[in-house]
């Protein structure tokens, strides 16, 4: 695959703006992901008709019609597939996929799966609000046990999963956190999906202030975002807010949090952040406040080389073409044939 | 076995004119093999031959069962035929479950060939036979031919030191050599496809061959009872041409090819296996090299949306199944329909409803193709009618798809999918072909733009600079392709979808009178894979003076603009079809015809009898 030149002049944010009316309400955390993404793509030099966003049901799906690209607005829950069809037909095409936390972990879950281990060479951006938005409100496959919702009155019962270890779980090679207030690392992380040869998998933080206001507050508000986020960055030591800092429990597997300077502990005594550590991005995604803070960057970005489900396939197709397009007249004549000859005695009309 | 007046001396063959022949035995004994290497073989010969195969939906279920028993039928003859052959004149059976599920079918007087090393008392137990029918009378009204072909098997291959297994396996090739020795066929092919087969144990391919030989042998030297000799059944006076066996899913998977290769497009192929469609995917799969890229889905709604996901991109999207995966795509096919994408999508249609009967035959998925998704959500219906038609409508369905940009279903069965017919090989350069235009231009773009003749959209693909779109399932607004809730252009968008449908028939054939006069007194009316009973049934009526025609549709929806003109220039009509009346639901509905349903939903084809006793009874009641 060749990349294309980026486009001369290089363009704007203004011009990945599409002309329609955004219609997500006032407040919306989707605003600022939309923002974003709009000021990333000409940083990134990518051309306009080359790339496409595709997405599934909800109102994070509704991501593609504002942007001046090309866009699919498919079905609930099957962007993945719908996205596995454009790669397998077009390779050079880039794709983003749009999904919501019920988009893509309920409805569409089985989907983000085979996406994730076949390693598609696109981006996922997964607008995670803990809620279904779109519906009015129900929660949703990420919201928290007692999320008192119309569809439980009485609490949800319905254990929630985390999507980054969701992802790595299926295999995924780049897994990434975002949250939507924060353009700048948003940004830095989206390019880094981008960049990546294979599924990029970044979930935002997004916030729904009609129904699920403040979801992440706890550790997205201005005040609480120093001391319960961690920002991982690549060959750097854990450390969050003040003094804080992630390392090892001696002697087990678990992650615990200590102050640098007490008892004893130092900055050398801190994890390292290995980004292609698969084992350790596991550890990272499940830590969750008020314990540990939420760690947001790459959490996991693996080194072993797959080559993407589409490259491989055009690869074996290039090999079947090795001779060139087959010719079906000779195909549909190959193995047990026969010639019948003209009758002579056989009526010449009929 | 319908014969002819003369024996031919210089062979002491009894000449006849049609045999029907059913190979039967356990999952395990081979019999798919046998009889499609006899009919291979029949066809290299000349004869016009039609196949049945009937295997258990079980893998290999318990031996010896009734539940086991595999079967194949294979109707040949010296003249055209449509059907498999409604009773065989020949039953092979390799077992006693075999024979208890076959017998009921053998023609009074037929012959029966037994495998009687398989009727130990275990196997006669776990067919439910109390006492070995073998040894009573209850055979008595057929021609009977006993022989130990286990023992004859194990001799044959004595000297190439296989396992006692793998030597009993070879029984199959024994007892075909038995039959192409009684029905005067050649065994070359065999042996070269044999030879092919077991290419990396050549052994085993040496010790086959070695039964088949002597199978043929036994037949040339042992003394046969009365009554039991060899036959020769000349070759047929085929149309001129290069021929071969098709079954109807290869026939499938090259029209598919075709149609790409006429509208210029590559496709995009996404599939889930199901039976009895997975050997589209297995074929197409093994045909990179002719421009698809096949893609085996996580599961049915991925597999028909990855194919809207290359239509969109560019390519054309197909996609293969049969009625569960149909019912699962039915969402996104909807999309299609709204995004007015093309796609074509292949329903070989099984027994249901549910799982069903998965490996059996049925027509029952029609009402759900023409009519079963959400919304007003027309799409073009297109049935084969031979295991050859299969060809044709794939690439009919392909130039329809493309030129009309809208889904199309393709209906054929089970019944097609398996069975083979020999068939005149088409030459692809006489395809018309049906370039489709991709849109370049900017100037005055949006993406529902329509041609004033067809209604199809503009394709605008993903890559042309100046087109940038976005498309979805919401509404959208004529004039512009933007999303819109607007009551009266949501009103005139569904016109001008059903309206682009509709005027696909503008685009077809006319209904034509496949047999007889275009009035009278009754007019058979079929679709889909009942075109060669309900025509040798008709022929048949026909002899017998009744004025009877027959005519049978391919394009089931939009339908021919003639038809129910047709319908109405006879006093009767009269719709044989293998569901619970689904045709003839749509007939009385858009013709106000009355028409009468003749259904059998027993997982079989119709046999030809059925379909002319109806006919008789119909037309002396009225
Ligand atoms: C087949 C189907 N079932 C249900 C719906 C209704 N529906 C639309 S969006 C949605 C949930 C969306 O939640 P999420 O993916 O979290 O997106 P959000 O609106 O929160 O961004 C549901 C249930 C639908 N459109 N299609
Ligand atoms: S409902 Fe929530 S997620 Fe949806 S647009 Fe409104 S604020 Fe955003
Ligand atoms: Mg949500």
């Amino acid at each position: 695959m060749t990349p294309l030149d980026p486009p001369n002049p290089p363009l704007t944010r203004k011009d990945f703006t599409s002309d329609q009316e955004v219609r997500w309400c006032p407040g919306c955390g989707d605003y600022a992901i939309l923002a974003a993404v709009q000021r990333m793509l000409p940083e990134l030099g990518v051309r306009r008709e080359n790339t496409v966003f595709v997405s599934g049901i909800g109102c994070s799906s509704r991501f593609p019609y504002y942007m001046n690209t090309y866009g699919f607005h498919t079905i609930h829950g099957r962007a993945p597939a719908v996205a596995t069809g454009l790669k397998l037909a077009n390779p050079q095409l880039d794709v983003w996929l749009v999904t919501g936390d019920g988009d893509g972990l309920s409805i569409g879950g089985n989907h983000l799966i085979h996406v994730l281990r076949r390693n598609l060479n696109l981006q996922i951006i997964l607008f995670n609000n803990r809620i279904y938005g779109l519906t009015k409100g129900q929660y949703s496959p990420t919201s928290l046990l007692g999320k008192r919702s119309p569809s439980s009155p009485m609490g949800s019962v319905d254990n929630p999963i985390a999507p980054a270890a969701f992802a790595l779980g299926c295999g995924a090679r780049f897994v990434a956190r975002g949250v939507d207030t924060d353009a700048k690392n948003l940004i830095n992380t989206l390019k880094r999906a981008h960049e990546f040869q294979g599924t990029g998998f970044v979930e935002v933080f997004q916030n729904c202030p009609v129904f699920n206001d403040g979801a992440f507050d706890h550790f997205t508000a201005k005040d609480v975002a120093a001391q319960q986020q961690l920002h991982l960055e690549h060959g750097k030591p854990m450390r969050f807010g003040d003094d804080k800092g992630l390392r090892l429990r001696p002697g087990s597997l678990d992650i615990e949090v200590v102050t640098v300077g007490e008892n004893g502990v130092t900055e050398a005594d801190l994890l390292v952040h290995d980004e292609t550590n698969r084992s350790q991005a596991f550890l990272l995604a499940n830590l969750d406040p008020p314990t540990f803070p939420v760690a947001v960057g790459v959490l996991f970005r693996s080194d072993e080389n797959l080559v993407p489900f589409e490259v491989g396939m055009h690869e074996q197709n290039k090999q079947a073409r090795a001779r060139g397009l087959g010719d079906i007249n000779a195909l549909m004549r190959k193995g047990h044939t026969w010639k019948v000859d003209a009758d002579p005695s056989a009526d010449p009309a009929g | 076995m319908d014969t002819f007046a003369s024996t031919n001396s210089t062979t002491q063959r009894e000449l006849i004119e049609s045999v029907v022949i059913r190979f039967a035995g356990d999952s395990g004994d081979g019999m798919q093999l046998t009889g499609s290497q006899f009919s291979d073989t029949t066809a290299l010969m000349g004869n016009d031959l039609s196949t049945l195969p009937d295997f258990p939906a079980e893998i290999r279920a318990p031996a010896g069962t009734t539940f086991g028993v595999s079967g194949f039928q294979v109707h040949f003859a010296a003249h055209d035929i449509m059907t498999p052959g409604d009773a065989p004149d020949v039953l092979v059976a390799m077992n006693p479950a075999a024979l208890k599920v076959n017998l009921r079918d053998l023609k009074p007087g037929g012959l029966l060939v037994v495998n009687t090393g398989a009727f130990t008392a275990g196997n006669l137990k776990k067919a439910g036979y109390d006492k070995n029918p073998l040894e009573d009378s209850s055979l008595d009204g057929y021609r009977l031919l006993k022989i130990d072909i286990t023992k004859h098997t194990l001799q044959s291959v004595e000297s190439f030191g296989l396992g006692n297994k793998e030597a009993v396996r070879a029984k199959n090739m024994w007892t075909l050599g038995l039959m192409m020795w009684m029905f005067g066929r050649e065994r070359d092919s065999t042996a070269e496809w044999l030879r092919g087969k077991f290419a990396k144990s050549p052994n085993i391919a040496e010790a086959n061959i070695a039964a088949l030989n002597a199978g043929h042998v036994y037949g040339e030297t042992a003394e046969m009872p009365q009554g039991i000799h060899a036959y020769e059944v000349p070759r047929a006076r085929l149309q001129e041409g290069h021929y071969r066996n098709v079954t109807g899913n290869e026939a499938t998977a090259w029209g598919l090819l075709t149609g790409g290769k006429l509208a210029g497009l590559e496709l995009v192929l996404g599939s889930y296996p199901i039976t009895p469609a997975s050997t589209i995917l297995h074929y197409l799969s093994n045909l990179r090299a002719y421009g698809i890229t096949t893609f085996q889905a996580e599961d049915e709604i991925a597999a028909v949306c990855a194919a809207i996901g290359a239509s969109y991109a560019g390519s054309l999207g197909i996609t293969t199944t049969s009625g569960p995966g149909l019912a699962l795509k039915t969402e996104a096919i909807g999309l299609a329909v709204s995004t007015e994408l093309p796609l074509v999508v292949v329903d070989v249609q099984r027994g249901g409803p549910s799982t069903g009967l998965p490996t059996k035959t049925e027509q029952s998925d029609l009402l759900f193709a023409v009519y079963g998704r959400n919304g007003d959500c027309p799409l073009v219906v297109l049935a084969a009618s031979t295991p050859g038609d299969c060809f044709t409508m794939a690439v009919e369905a392909v130039r329809l798809a493309t030129k009309y940009m809208t889904p199309v279903i393709l209906l054929t069965d089970g019944f097609l999918a398996n069975s083979a017919e020999p068939w005149k090989i088409p030459d692809i350069n006489s395809f018309e072909p049906f370039p489709v235009k991709q849109r370049t231009d900017p100037a005055g773009f949006h993406p529902f733009l329509r041609d004033p003749q067809t209604l199809a959209r503009n394709w605008a693909v993903p890559g042309t600079p100046g087109l940038e779109h976005r498309i979805g399932g919401l509404e959208k607004n004529y004039d512009s392709g933007n999303i819109s809730y607007d009551p009266d252009n949501h009103h005139k968008m569904v016109k001008v979808r059903a309206a682009k449908v509709a005027g696909v028939a503008d685009d077809i054939p006319l209904q034509k009178i496949d047999q007889g006069e275009d009035s009278g007194d009754l007019l058979v009316v079929g679709w889909g894979s009942t075109f060669g009973a309900i025509s040798s049934a008709v022929l048949g009526a026909r002899k017998a003076g009744l004025k009877v025609s027959h005519a049978h549709i391919r394009y089931m929806h939009p339908m021919p603009k003639n038809l129910g003109e047709v319908l109405k220039r006879f006093k009767h009509v009269l719709v044989p079809e293998m569901n619970n009346g689904m045709l003839v639901k749509i007939l009385r509905s858009d013709y106000l015809v009355d028409a009468r349903g003749l259904n059998k939903i027993a997982g079989q084809p119709f046999k030809i009898a059925e379909i002319e006793a109806e006919i008789r009874g119909l037309l002396a009641s009225s």
